[in-house]
C-alpha cells in the first residue's frame, strides 16, 4: 500500500487507541448497567446515593412542636390545621442552628392564594373555601391585623 | 458418521467448559446483599393527583422550588399547576402564571376577562414528572446521564449530563428543563432524598387539601395504592406508550 494511505491510517488507529486508553481512566468504575435494562439502567451507580444525600429543607409540623408548642397546639385545633407551618413561615432548614428567625410573610397575597374569590362554579374545589373579593375587602390592610392565622376563628384585638 | 478418538475428546472437553460457564453466573449473596435486593424490589413509587381537591393555591410549587433549590424567579419549575376554565361556547381557557408558584388570585386568564355566568366548569390540574416505566427521556440520553432507579424514579446525574437537551425534547409531558445554575437537564424526582428517608415529597407535604399523594404501588396495603387499584383513575397521554405512573382522579378531556 502507498504511504499516503498508510500514514493517515496509522494516525487514525493511534487516535482510536488513545481514546480507548483514556476511557479506562475517565469512566468511573461504577458506570454500567445496574438493573435489567441497558436502555433504562445504564448509569453511574454512586449518583443514586448523591441524590439521597440532597439536603432536606421542609421538616414538617412535628419539628416545630418542640419549641413553639403554644402556636402548634392552637393551630392543631383550628380549621387551618391542614395547612403546614412551613407553607407560611417558609422552609425551616436547619433553623434555629443557622437561621435564628424565619422570615414572616404577612402579605395579603399569601392568604389570597386560597381565599381569593374567583367566581367559579361549585365543581371547583376553590368555591368550597371562604373567600373575599380582593378589591372590595379592606384593601390596604394586612389580613393578619384582624384574623389570627393560627386560628382564623379568633380575631386579633 | 465417523468420529475419531481425538475429535471425541476435544468435543467433550469443549462441551464440559460450555456447560460449566453459566454456573459462574450464580453468585452467593451475603445476607445483607440478599436483603437489599429484596427490599429494592418491594418499592415502586407512584403518585396520585386528585384534581377535584386542588384549589390552585400553588403552595406545592413554592415548596418544590425551595426544597429542590430551583432558582425561585427563573421561569422553570419541577412541578406546576394549570388552571382550566371552560365556557358555555365550549372553549377551554388555560393558564399557569409562573407555574402557579404564587397561586391563582385573579379571575383574569392571560389578561382576558371571563364573565362568571359563562363558565360551565373550572378546575386546577397539578403536573409533575410521571416517572414512566418506558421513559422516552432516558432512551435518548447519549451519555447515560439519566436513568431509572430500582424503585421506578428517573434521576439525572448532574456530574455526567452534558446538557445536550435531547431529553428535554423527548419528554411528551414537558416536565424537563435546563437548570440555569447547574447547566444540566433537571426534572422532578419525587424528592428522592425525602422518599428514601420515609418522608413525603415537599409538594405532598405542603398540600393542605390532600390533592397530591405518594404511593408505593408494590404494597397492596398502601392506602393510596388501594385508591389507584379500586377507583377510576386516568393518566396523561397514554397513547405515547410511556406507561406514566402519575394517576389522576377527575381528569377532564380538556387537559393537555
Amino acid at each position: 500500500m502507498k504511504r499516503h494511505v498508510l500514514h493517515p491510517l496509522w494516525f487514525a488507529i493511534a487516535v482510536v487507541g488513545l481514546i480507548l486508553i483514556a476511557r479506562q481512566f475517565l469512566v468511573p468504575d461504577d458506570f454500567g448497567v445496574h438493573g435489567d435494562s441497558f436502555t433504562y439502567n445504564y448509569h453511574r451507580l454512586s449518583n443514586v446515593q448523591e441524590w439521597k444525600d440532597f439536603p432536606v429543607k421542609y421538616r414538617g409540623n412535628e419539628s416545630c412542636l418542640e419549641c413553639h408548642e403554644d402556636n402548634v397546639k392552637k393551630h392543631r385545633r383550628s380549621p387551618h390545621k391542614r395547612v403546614q407551618c412551613e407553607n407560611c413561615h417558609g422552609p425551616s432548614g436547619n433553623h434555629p442552628d443557622d437561621v435564628e428567625y424565619l422570615p414572616l410573610n404577612k402579605e395579603r397575597s399569601l392568604c389570597l392564594r386560597c381565599h381569593a374569590e374567583l367566581g367559579y362554579p361549585e365543581s371547583s374545589a376553590r368555591s368550597d373555601l371562604p373567600s373575599i373579593v380582593d378589591r372590595r375587602h379592606k384593601r390596604k390592610r394586612e389580613c393578619v391585623s384582624c384574623h389570627n392565622p393560627h386560628d382564623p376563628r379568633e380575631e386579633v384585638e | 458418521m465417523s468420529c475419531s478418538r481425538r475429535d471425541f475428546l476435544k468435543d467433550s472437553i469443549g462441551a464440559a467448559f460450555v456447560s460449566a460457564l453459566p454456573l459462574s453466573a450464580f453468585t452467593f449473596l451475603t445476607t445483607d446483599e440478599a436483603k437489599a435486593a429484596v427490599a429494592e424490589a418491594t418499592v415502586r413509587w407512584g403518585y396520585l393527583v386528585d384534581t377535584t381537591k386542588c384549589t390552585g393555591c400553588g403552595m406545592c410549587v413554592k415548596a418544590c422550588k425551595n426544597e429542590n433549590e430551583i432558582p425561585y424567579d427563573a421561569p422553570v419549575t419541577r412541578t406546576w399547576v394549570e388552571r382550566y376554565v371552560v365556557t358555555k361556547d365550549g372553549k377551554s381557557h388555560a393558564d399557569s402564571p409562573l407555574g402557579g408558584r404564587d397561586g391563582f388570585t385573579t379571575d383574569k386568564i392571560r389578561d382576558e376577562e371571563i364573565n362568571p355566568d359563562d363558565i360551565t366548569k373550572a378546575y386546577f390540574v397539578p403536573k409533575l414528572c410521571n416517572q414512566c416505566d418506558n421513559p422516552a427521556c432516558v432512551q435518548v440520553c447519549p451519555v447515560g446521564a439519566t436513568y431509572q432507579t430500582h424503585d421506578g424514579v428517573v434521576l439525572v446525574d448532574r456530574e455526567w449530563c452534558i446538557g445536550c437537551g435531547y431529553c428535554i425534547m423527548a419528554c411528551p409531558y414537558g416536565v424537563r428543563f435546563f437548570h440555569p445554575d447547574h447547566k444540566v437537564a433537571d426534572k422532578c424526582n419525587f424528592c428522592y432524598h425525602r422518599i428514601t428517608k420515609g418522608m413525603m415529597p415537599a409538594c405532598v407535604e405542603s398540600c393542605a387539601f390532600g390533592a397530591r399523594r405518594l404511593a408505593n404501588l408494590k404494597d397492596p396495603d398502601d392506602p393510596v395504592t388501594k385508591i389507584i387499584m379500586t377507583e377510576r383513575v386516568a393518566v396523561l397521554k397514554d397513547e405515547y406508550g410511556t406507561k406514566p405512573h402519575v394517576f389522576y382522579i377527575g381528569l377532564d378531556a380538556n387537559v393537555r
